[in-house]
Formats: C-alpha cells, sequence, structure tokens
C-alpha cells in the first residue's frame, strides 16, 4: 500500500522535500536589505533587473531557498516586497525554488504571501507579543499555507541558553500543533545564532547553546525542523570573509550534526569543511565550541591569526563556460536561458562580425529562438521561461535598431545624392499585433513582430488581452496597413471571429492575420473568413508572416494573392452565426450625474467688454494671411504628411514645394488685388445653465435656450461625461458667438474655369476655406485677449494656435461636441442673422459661402473639445423633448449619434 | 443519507460531464439569454452560461438531471464564472451572489427530481485575472489584479453556494495556483468567520500542455504541495487535456496525494474548430485502465464530454475498486 512520509514539503515551481538524507538546506541570504549593502542599494535604485540578478546567483550558487527581506526604514517595505516578489515569479530560474519570506513586520510577510503561489515560509513569528497576536499570526500564515520559522523569543526576550531555548520551542509547538492546527513538519525552529569571539565572557558559549538546544529539540519533537542565521556567529570578523567563512563551515559542521537542517547563508561562499587550513580549523572549532576558551584564550587566538590573513577576495564561482563559446552560441545560450546580463556586449560582437545588422536578428537571434521554439514545443521549456527568451531578444534588438535605422538613413541619403528614387521611404508599412481578449500567450506574436519589425515594417504591439475595440479603435487611428491577431487557448478562436466581425461593421479594409498554437487555416477559413471581406489569412509561423504581408502590401501581387486565398478557403466553407459588440453605455440621468466637475462656486466669470454684437466688416487679407494652416491645405491636396516638413519630404516634397509657391503668388495676388473680402460678425451675452444640458443665453428682451448634448457612452472611472453646458456656470455667465465669411470668390472661380485653369481654381478654393479657418482663428484670439479680454497676457506662436494650445473653446454645431446642426439657427439669430453675417444657411444647415466658420465661445479654463459619440434612446427622447423636435426630425438630424 | 466521505471510501464516485457543450446543444441565442429580467440589459449576454440559471432555469436542471440519469454521483453548479470579477465582462458583478444561489437550486432540484443520492458541488472557476502573471510583456511585475480583490470576489461567490445549499466546495481548472490559494483562502475564512461547519472542499488543477506544468510555470507535484493546506477531499486534475494525454498526471497524483484524487479530463483534444471529437466508448476505454491500476476515486468528464460519456465512463469504472487512501506515517 502506498506510504506517504511527513516530511517538510515546498513549492516554488518545483517542489522541494526535506528529506533525512537531504542534510542541510542552503537558504539564499543576499536578497535581504538588512544584509547586502548591495541588493539594499540596487532596491533603493528600484534596479530591478540587477536586483533579480542578485537573486539569480544564489540559485545558480546552489540555495535551494531564497530568503528575501526589504525591513529598511527608507523602504515601503509591502511595496518593495509586493513588487520584487512579483518581477521573481516571473523569473521561472529563480521562482523554481521555494522563497522565504523575510521581515520583522508581520504585515509586509503578509503581503508577500499575496504574491507568491508556492508553498512559502515565513521568516518569522513569535510570541515576543504574547500568546494572542502569535496565535493569531500563525492562522493568517496557515490560510496562505506556509510553513513558519518560530524564533525562541518570547514575552521575556530572546532565549539565550539552551535551557531557555528549549524551553520557548516546545511551548510554541504545542499551541500550533494543538490550538492552530500545524504540522510538526511545517515548523521550523530558529534558536537564535548570536555572535561568539566578542570578547565578552557571557558570549562564548551561544554556539554550544545553540547547538545543545538544537539536539535537545529534534529529541523532543522529531518532526520539526530547526533553521538559524548562520552569519551572526561571526559577526565579530567582519570584514575578513576568509576567517568568516571557516568559522560558519565549522560551525554548520556541529550545528548539522545535531540537527540543524536549514540555514541562512551566502550559498557562493561555503567553504567546504575538509578544506579549510587545519591551522584555522582548530582555532575555530575551540571558538565555536568554547574550547580552550578561559579567560578568551581561544578568541584571541583566533583575533591574531585573523590579522595574518589577508582577506581573500575570493572569486565568485559561477558557471560561465559558456561565455567561452562562439558569439553565436553565446546568444543561443542568452536567449534559451534568459539572461540579459550580456546580450549588449555579445550583439554588439555578432554586429561588428556580420555584415548588416539586420543578418545579426536573421541569423543567431533566429536560431536562437528556434531552439526556444523546438524546446517549448517538445515540452522541455514553459512559458515564463519563453516569455524572457522574448525579452532578451527585445533587448538585443533594441541594440541593433539604431543601426538598421542608419542603413536606412543611409542609402536614402545615397538615392538622393544619386537622384534616384528610394522606395523606403514610401512610408514603412505599419502592422498592429495583438494577442486577443481572455488570452495571455504572446510569444508567437512577439515573434512575429520581430520579424516583421526586422523586415522593415513599423510595428504597434498592444500585448494580450487586448478587447476587440482598443484593437480597432488603434487600427483606425493609426492607420495601420495589416492587423494580426494571436491566440494560443481555444476561446480566443470565438474572440477573433468577434474581431473579424466588427472590422466588417466598423467598414475597415485592411487585411487581418490570424496566428497562434491554436488557430488552423480550417478554422480561418470557415468561421472568421467569413465575417469579413477584405482578407483574412491564416499564418503559420513568423517566417510565413514576411512573405504574407509582403504579398499584401504589394498593389500588384495583393489582387491575385487574396483571389487565390479565397478559392483556397472557399473550398472548405461553411456558414455560421455572426455575433455582435458589446458597448456599454450610462444611464442619461447617470451620465448627467458625472458632467465636468467644476466649482462654480469660486468662479467669477469676466465680462466681454461689450454685450450684444460688432461686426467686423472687410478685414484686412494681410493680417489674417499670417493665421494661415498650411497642412490642411495639402491635404485637400492630397499630400499628407507634417507642414513644413513635407517641403522637403522625399517623395513629394519637390511637389509640394511648388505648390506651396504657386499658392502663396496666388494668395499675395488676393491680398493685393483685393479678390476676396473678409467679414466677421462676434457677439457676448449673458447666460446661465438653467439645466444639466440647457443654458438660457439672454439677448436684450428675448431668452434663447441652447440645448446641449452629453457624452452616455461609459468612461473610465473618475472621467466625466462631458456636455458643453458644463462650462456654464448656473450663475450669471457669459457665453460668445462668431462667424466669418469669404466673400467674393464667384468671379475669379468663374474666371479659372474659362481659362479652364482647374490647379488655380483648386488652389483660390482651397485658399478660401484657409483664409476663413485664418480669420477664425485670429478672431478668436483677438476675443480673448480683447473683446472678451478673459486671456490678455496670452503669447502664443501660430503653431500653438493651430495645435489650440489657448485657454477657451469655439465649438461648432454640427461638429463633435455639440453634434446637432439644429442650433445654428440660433447661433445666427444672435449674430444678427444672414444680413449681417453674410452667411445663409441651406437647408441641410451647411452654410454658404463655403468658406465660412462659426461657433460657440466658451471662457471657462477647464471647457475642451471633447465628441459626444453615440447618444442612447433616453437621451435622445429627452432631447428631442427640450428642443420641442418630433421623433423623426430628431432622428434626422441625430442619426450619425443614434444606431 | 451517507456522506460523500463514506461513499468515497466504498466505490468510485463518478462526477457528471460539460455543462458549456450541454447547453450549445440548445442554441440560444441573445433573448434566450435575456429571458424576460434582462431583456433591457445594457450590454450583450450572450454567452454569459451562468445566466441561464436564472433566465432558463429548466434548461439547467434538464441538462443536471440528464447526468444524474447518465450516473453521475456528484454534479457541478453552473457557476464556473459567477464572480463579480468573470461577470464584470457583462457589466453583471451586481448578480454575482444571485447566480450562485440560483445555480445551487437549479442542482438541488435536479437531485431532487432524480429521487437519486447525490451530491452538488458548487463549482468556482478559475477567474479571466490571474495573480501570478502579468498580462503585459514588458511590465513582468505588473498584475491586473490583487489578492485581496480576488479573494473577496471568491468569497461572496462562496456565500452564494453556501446560502444556495451546495455539499461540497469544488475549486476547479486552477492554472494559476496563486487564484487557487486566493479561493482556498476565501473558503476557509468564510466558514471560520461566519461560524459555520466547513464543507468538504475538492480541488482540480488544469496541466496545459506538453511541459506537464500549469500554465503559471509549477510541476504537478509543486502544485499538490502548494494547495495541500487546503486539507481537501480530494485532488485532481481536469481540463485542457484529454484523458490520453492526462494519464501520465493522474498516476503521479495517485502516489503523491494523501486525499482522495479526481480526474475529469476533456473529450480528447480539440480540433480545429474548438469541438471535441472523442467517442463516448473512446474515453471511457481510456479510463477504464486507471480504474483498475487503482488511481481513481472521482471521475468524470470537462470540455466536449456529453452524458453519453459519463455513462460510458460510469459503466467501465463501476467494475473496479476505489483507490485506497495512502496510509500517513507519523514518524520520518
Amino acid at each position: 500500500m502506498n506510504t506517504i512520509k511527513p516530511y517538510l514539503r515546498l513549492s516554488g515551481l518545483e517542489p522541494l522535500i526535506i528529506r533525512p538524507e537531504t542534510n542541510f538546506i542552503n537558504v539564499g541570504e543576499r536578497t535581504n536589505v538588512t544584509g547586502s549593502k548591495k541588493f539594499a542599494r540596487l532596491i533603493k535604485e528600484e534596479k530591478y533587473e540587477e536586483a533579480l540578478s542578485v537573486a539569480r546567483d544564489q540559485v545558480e550558487g546552489g540555495a535551494q531557498i531564497i530568503d528575501i527581506n526589504m525591513d529598511d526604514a527608507m523602504l515601503e517595505g509591502i511595496e518593495a516586497m509586493t513588487t520584487f516578489l512579483n518581477l521573481v515569479q516571473a523569473e521561472p530560474d529563480i521562482a523554481k525554488i521555494p522563497i522565504m519570506i523575510d521581515s520583522s513586520k508581520f504585515e509586509i510577510i503578509e503581503a508577500g504571501l499575496k504574491c507568491v503561489q508556492g508553498k512559502c515560509i515565513v521568516n518569522s513569528i513569535s510570541m515576543k507579543e504574547g500568546e494572542a497576536k502569535f496565535i493569531e499570526q500563525a492562522h493568517i500564515c496557515k490560510s496562505y499555507g506556509a510553513a513558519i520559522i518560530v524564533m525562541a523569543f518570547d514575552e521575556k526576550g530572546q532565549a539565550d541558553t539552551k535551557d531557555r531555548k528549549v524551553e520557548i520551542c516546545h511551548r510554541a509547538y504545542k499551541i500550533l500543533t494543538e490550538q492552530v492546527g500545524y504540522t510538526p513538519q511545517e515548523i521550523i525552529f530558529d534558536p537564535n545564532i548570536f555572535a561568539v569571539a566578542t570578547g565578552i565572557e557571557e558570549h562564548s558559549n551561544y554556539a554550544v547553546d545553540f547547538i545543545e538546544a538544537t539536539k535537545e529539540i529534534k529529541k523532543l519533537m522529531p518532526l520539526v525542523k530547526v533553521s538559524g542565521g548562520v552569519s551572526n556567529v561571526s559577526f565579530s570578523f567582519r570584514g575578513n570573509d576568509h576567517v568568516r567563512e571557516a568559522i560558519h563551515s565549522v560551525f554548520l559542521y556541529y550545528a548539522i550534526k545535531a540537527g540543524m537542517d536549514m540555514g541562512i547563508v551566502n550559498a557562493g561562499q561555503l567553504v567546504v569543511y575538509d578544506e579549510i587550513e587545519p591551522t584555522l580549523k582548530k582555532l575555530c572549532e575551540d571558538v565555536i565550541l568554547n574550547n580552550n576558551n578561559e579567560n578568551n584564550e581561544a578568541t584571541e587566538a583566533l583575533i591574531n591569526f585573523a590579522e595574518t590573513v589577508k582577506a581573500k577576495g575570493k572569486e565568485v564561482v559561477k558557471d560561465e563556460k559558456w561565455r567561452l563559446e562562439v558569439v553565436e552560441k553565446r546568444l543561443a545560450h542568452s536567449l534559451v536561458n534568459g539572461i540579459t546580463d550580456y546580450i549588449e556586449v555579445d550583439t554588439e560582437e555578432a554586429r561588428q562580425k556580420y555584415a548588416r545588422p539586420l543578418d545579426v536578428i536573421e541569423g543567431p537571434l533566429m536560431d536562437g529562438m528556434n531552439i526556444v521554439g523546438d524546446l517549448f514545443g517538445s515540452g522541455k521549456m514553459f512559458l515564463p521561461q519563453v516569455v524572457k527568451s522574448a525579452r532578451v531578444m527585445k533587448k538585443s534588438v533594441a541594440v541593433l535598431t539604431p543601426f538598421i535605422e542608419q542603413e536606412k538613413e543611409d542609402r536614402k541619403n545615397a538615392h538622393l545624392a544619386a537622384g534616384t528614387i528610394n522606395e523606403e521611404t514610401a512610408g514603412a508599412a505599419t502592422i498592429l499585433l495583438a494577442t486577443v481578449k481572455g488570452d495571455v500567450h504572446d510569444i508567437g506574436k512577439n515573434i512575429v513582430g520581430v520579424v516583421l519589425g526586422c523586415n522593415g515594417y513599423n510595428i504597434i504591439d498592444l500585448g494580450v488581452m487586448v478587447s476587440a475595440d482598443k484593437i480597432l479603435d488603434t487600427a483606425q487611428k493609426e492607420k495601420v496597413d495589416i492587423i494580426g491577431l494571436s491566440g494560443l487557448i481555444t476561446p480566443s478562436l470565438d474572440e477573433m471571429v468577434h474581431v473579424a466581425n466588427e472590422m466588417k461593421r466598423r467598414n475597415m479594409t485592411q487585411p487581418l492575420l490570424i496566428g497562434g498554437a491554436t488557430t488552423s487555416r480550417m478554422h480561418t477559413a470557415v468561421k472568421i473568413a467569413q465575417q469579413y471581406n477584405n482578407g483574412v489569412i491564416h499564418v503559420l509561423d513568423a517566417s510565413r508572416s514576411v512573405t504574407v504581408a509582403g504579398s499584401l502590401l504589394s498593389n500588384e501581387q495583393k489582387p491575385d494573392f487574396l483571389s487565390n486565398l479565397k478559392t483556397e478557403y472557399d473550398k472548405l466553407c461553411f456558414d455560421f452565426a455572426n455575433k455582435k459588440v458589446i458597448k456599454q453605455y450610462l444611464p442619461f440621468t447617470n451620465a448627467q450625474k458625472n458632467g465636468a466637475a467644476i466649482n462654480w462656486e469660486n468662479f467669477t466669470p469676466i465680462a466681454p467688454t461689450f454685450t450684444g454684437t460688432k461686426i467686423l466688416e472687410n478685414y484686412t487679407l494681410k493680417e489674417i494671411a499670417e493665421y494661415i494652416d498650411w497642412q490642411p491645405f495639402f491635404i485637400a491636396w492630397e499630400m499628407h504628411g507634417k507642414f513644413p516638413a513635407l517641403l522637403t519630404d522625399t517623395i513629394i516634397g519637390v511637389e509640394a514645394t511648388k505648390l506651396y509657391n504657386d499658392a502663396k503668388k496666388l494668395l499675395q495676388q488676393i491680398i493685393d488685388e483685393q479678390w476676396l473680402t473678409a467679414k466677421g460678425v462676434v457677439g457676448f451675452w449673458i447666460t446661465n445653465k438653467t439645466e444639466a444640458d440647457t443654458v438660457i443665453v439672454s439677448n436684450k428682451s428675448t431668452k434663447i435656450p441652447l440645448e446641449f448634448l452629453r457624452q452616455q457612452i461609459k468612461k473610465a472611472e473618475g472621467q466625466p461625461n462631458l456636455s458643453l453646458a458644463d462650462f456654464i456656470s448656473p450663475n450669471q455667465d457669459y457665453i460668445g458667438a462668431f462667424s466669418v465669411t469669404i466673400q467674393g470668390i464667384e468671379k475669379y472661380i468663374k474666371k479659372f474655369e474659362a481659362n479652364l485653369d482647374d490647379y488655380n481654381k483648386i488652389i483660390l478654393q482651397a485658399l478660401a476655406d484657409r483664409l476663413a479657418e485664418a480669420f477664425a482663428e485670429l478672431l478668436h484670439k483677438k476675443t480673448r485677449t480683447d473683446y472678451w479680454g478673459y486671456e490678455n497676457e496670452e503669447q502664443l506662436t501660430n503653431e500653438q494656435l493651430i495645435n489650440e494650445e489657448y485657454s477657451g473653446i469655439r465649438p461648432a454645431p454640427g461638429y463633435p461636441a455639440c453634434p446637432d446642426h439644429t442650433e445654428k439657427y440660433k447661433l445666427f439669430e444672435l449674430l444678427g442673422g444672414e444680413e449681417v453675417t453674410g452667411i445663409y444657411l441651406t437647408e441641410s444647415l451647411a452654410m454658404y459661402p463655403a468658406s465660412s466658420v462659426c461657433g460657440w465661445y466658451f471662457a471657462h479654463p477647464q471647457s475642451k473639445y471633447f465628441g459626444v459619440g453615440k447618444i442612447e434612446p433616453d437621451q435622445f427622447e429627452d432631447y428631442a423633448r427640450r428642443k420641442g423636435m418630433s421623433i423623426d426630425d430628431a432622428t434626422r438630424w441625430l442619426r450619425p449619434i443614434i444606431d | 443519507m451517507q456522506t460523500v466521505q463514506q461513499a468515497l471510501k466504498e466505490r468510485i464516485l463518478i462526477i457528471d460531464g460539460a455543462m458549456g457543450t450541454m447547453i450549445q446543444r440548445h442554441k440560444l441565442e441573445e433573448a434566450d439569454y435575456r429571458g424576460t429580467r434582462f431583456k433591457d440589459w445594457h450590454s450583450d449576454v450572450k454567452g454569459n452560461n451562468d445566466l441561464l440559471s436564472i433566465t432558463q432555469p429548466e434548461i439547467i436542471i434538464a441538462i443536471h438531471l440528464q447526468y444524474l440519469n447518465a450516473g453521475a454521483d456528484i454534479i457541478e453548479t453552473n457557476t464556473f464564472s459567477s464572480t463579480s470579477i468573470a461577470q464584470a465582462d457583462y457589466d453583471m458583478q451586481s448578480l454575482a451572489y444571485e447566480l450562485n444561489v440560483a445555480s445551487a437550486k437549479c442542482a438541488k432540484e435536479a437531485v431532487k427530481q432524480s429521487g437519486k443520492t447525490a451530491w452538488i458541488a458548487g463549482a468556482i472557476g478559475p477567474l479571466n485575472k490571474t495573480l501570478s502573471l502579468s498580462p503585459d510583456v514588458n511590465n513582468p511585475g505588473f498584475r491586473a489584479v490583487t489578492f485581496d480583490e480576488v479573494a473577496a470576489s471568491y468569497t461572496e461567490q462562496i456565500k452564494g453556494l453556501v446560502d444556495g445549499g451546495v455539499d461540497i466546495i469544488l475549486i476547479e481548472t486552477i492554472f494559476d495556483t496563486l487564484n487557487a490559494k486566493a479561493a482556498i483562502y476565501a473558503t476557509k475564512n468564510y466558514f471560520r468567520n461566519n461560524n459555520l461547519p466547513e464543507l468538504p472542499i475538492m480541488i482540480s488543477g488544469t496541466i496545459t500542455d506538453a511541459s506537464g506544468r500549469t500554465l503559471s510555470g509549477q510541476t504537478l507535484e509543486a502544485f499538490y504541495t502548494s494547495i495541500a493546506h487546503a486539507n481537501p477531499l480530494s485532488v485532481g486534475l481536469n481540463c485542457a487535456l484529454g484523458a490520453q494525454e492526462m494519464r501520465p498526471h493522474i498516476e503521479e497524483l495517485s502516489q503523491i496525494a494523501n486525499c482522495f484524487t479526481s480526474a475529469y479530463p476533456n473529450a480528447g483534444l480539440p480540433n480545429a474548430f474548438g469541438e471535441y471529437d472523442e467517442q463516448p466508448h473512446e474515453t471511457a476505454h481510456i479510463i477504464q485502465e486507471w480504474a483498475a491500476n487503482g488511481w481513481l476515486n472521482i471521475v468524470g468528464g470537462c470540455c466536449g464530454t456529453t452524458p453519453d460519456h459519463i455513462k460510458h465512463i460510469a459503466d467501465e469504472v463501476k467494475k473496479f475498486k476505489a483507490r485506497e487512501l495512502p496510509v500517513l506515517e507519523e514518524v520520518i
């Protein structure tokens, strides 16, 4: 029959079973801020990578358990413990062994216990503050499944003699086994190792007391374990490692014989007992066993000896043979073992060895990653290790990236010098990669990202557990060229179908790549490709991703590639049901309660210099022209890029410069010959907010209610659901409005048309638009600094104006912050109508002349631009009611924001 | 009524098979999931299988009944995702407690209707957020959730299950041991703080792949060592693997566990569509060998298994004696 022995069983990622033949367990001590200055400094400076390598050194040096202590007045102990343990969990070569959570503060111990999946040891609890507290702490440790070290410490103090040590340990044992429910083998006693050879006579027997107590404890309670902090014993020889190591070895030799099971020691720095030089060994034995030590003779003898030996800085012995291999092997070793220590040096060496930096990636690095892939595939490596390998890979690639960029730059310059066309600068295609929601696996995706990145594509990697909305929002925002999804677990398949479906719903056009262990060509064809018509391609592996991306991004190859794929996939296809998206909205009343938090109590609005309207007739075009934002002008010409950089762009630069010169010439002519006239109206009125989304404007004797719409989508915690009404005080406040228009273009348009001069016709139209926008910008500035005057200190450049770095906003009805165009009626009524503004509103509420701009002015410093987004039926109905609109009318005007 | 502990000493007990697989057969649509009560719920709820215990209880009861009739001695409540953390996907975190009560009641009703002796295991799933792994590869120290949050969420689930009348707490499909430790912590403290007699705890981990480790990187023995303090009624494995792949791990577990053992594998490995092809007689054939070897105390099925699988398994294993508990020695 099967039997189970009462061994102490601990675990990290792997089990550690303490059997009689285990002899002695080394507990690594260097990851202790109280014992290691270096480690303390690394933690304080948050150099966690290096701090982890201290831990790794301990494991490589033979530690079977690692002691972690963050007790330092300068540290937030709970935070430091949590951070470091979380990081350790991501390092399988450290996390494989059990952890001893060491603190004199119990709250730090408990914080540590919340971070570790394995069975830990708590170091330590004691009866120093009485039985009740001891029992409570023991219960908590037990609820996390931890073994515990109990210090021989009670209400009276720390036990120094053999009898006191045994007595306290026995008392604790009874409490733990009888009241708390601990098994004897989960209890570890620390009967206190104190320094000997201090010159104080009472200290001379401390080592003997420990050894004798250990014997007695094991006799009384055979299943418990005994541990201790070994380095304490040699404390009086600090600075002389040679002697200290000998003392430790001698002490352990006798303590282990007496039954000591484990100890906190620097595992890499223990001299073998048999190899201690005989003189030193004898001296150490006398000190430890308190022999020949009347009047401190043994102590004196050891001190005298210690002065004769220079502390020899011993080299840290580490298995570093792999460092002697060729660079390719070293890179592979670092990748497979997840070692970052040498990756920069080795990568640099490889870079010099290979002709091109890209060769290093495609050669030794990919070879190394292939080994990782093979080991993972055959179950010889597991997930956390592979994730680490990827990090090493990233670090290596980071070393190479500047050189790869430099190469590109050099080629570009060579092309420029030779007058040839450089295809690379067509703007590298961007590929978005993400592991889908619910899945934490991303190594395959990372490799694909690295490989594609190394082949010259821009990679946006959204990481793991990414929702479809985030993937597609980002894809649309960043205008990516390809989207790649990854997943390893079977539920990810459904999520991929969902993403594909969403791409269709959003009318996206990017091809979708599917990869990851759980995916297959079959599933892709049958389930995912059905959802989306613009290309869904299963990619078997990273190397395949390069050719697939290449085919998809080539205008010549893409149609054939996709049609072949479709033929292939069609053969495999069946019909499956669709899925829908989840979007969350707040009830309207809740959204209203979550408006912008503005404290109106202490707010005194600044009064404009006038109320009513002011008309600016025939404003000087020369002044307006200084405010032109040229970038949209080029966009109108389908020349994309940042102004003025696009004037020197290698592809469009020459043509852009020509266009710019032509436009400037025409602009000058417009100004000089007064082709166009600029007309503006600006007005200010007393106002106040009467309802959450309603603002009443007092215009002479009439009161005009303005109705606003409010964001209703569920926001992140602490984010408001904005409405423009939020920026108006419920008490007396002011609101402004403006319109500008550029008149007189028709005659010149006709002239250009007559001359079949479309080029100048379009330049003129685009310039008129730019002038209207520039006038609006100019007028807003004058409003801020003069007419309204709430910002009379403002000194902003044109660029800053374009970037909207000013205070206050000028949103227009029909645009995202106030999407209802019909509010324009009220705006123009306030400004004096068509007669005064020179602007006519069409039945669709477009403004004529086309080069016109209007908007509200909000002055509150917290006012900002935003988009209302979609609204729900409750807000829709409320809004229609407030506006007095029929449901049909309201539906027509608000269609873009209702589903 | 006989206690589950007594029954386990006499014979191999049968635990039921997949709930999700059976629900899929009903081809339920959004409206079915919503029922009348949630017809205006602000987000889609299709796929929230646990919700069916409230909106379509007769379907859940019928599935339980099919498993009971197939020979299940232990049935699992339909509560795999009935925690505030998992339900947040549907913005239904406030329903967590109620879902557990409702599911426990469905299971009780099914047992009553069957007229058989059977025990109800309150199923506690692994959550969609893990305590040992960072979701961000560039920030390995990051955690999406804290131990305290996980423990609080589980405590609420346990309260619901206990109030609903379950006989056993089943912490299952554990791929991150720290999540399971939070569940154990919550269970122990729930009974202790409320002065209630502790229900037996079943623990079932998941070995995810050929490495023979949990997703969070532990070997089987390290996993067992890490949860042994729960003093569980049984420890076992479920999900991710088919019986074929699970075999060596069940063998190992039967050697090291000082409590009863359980195994409920998937119906083989999924095919390209994420579906399971293994036939009932095939699964039962592999499992009968485990029973013959004396490795098993509780056996059943996970993803892809059906009442037919359970019936085949039950018929095969009833020929064999249950695994005997190992002797715990008192001295080294």
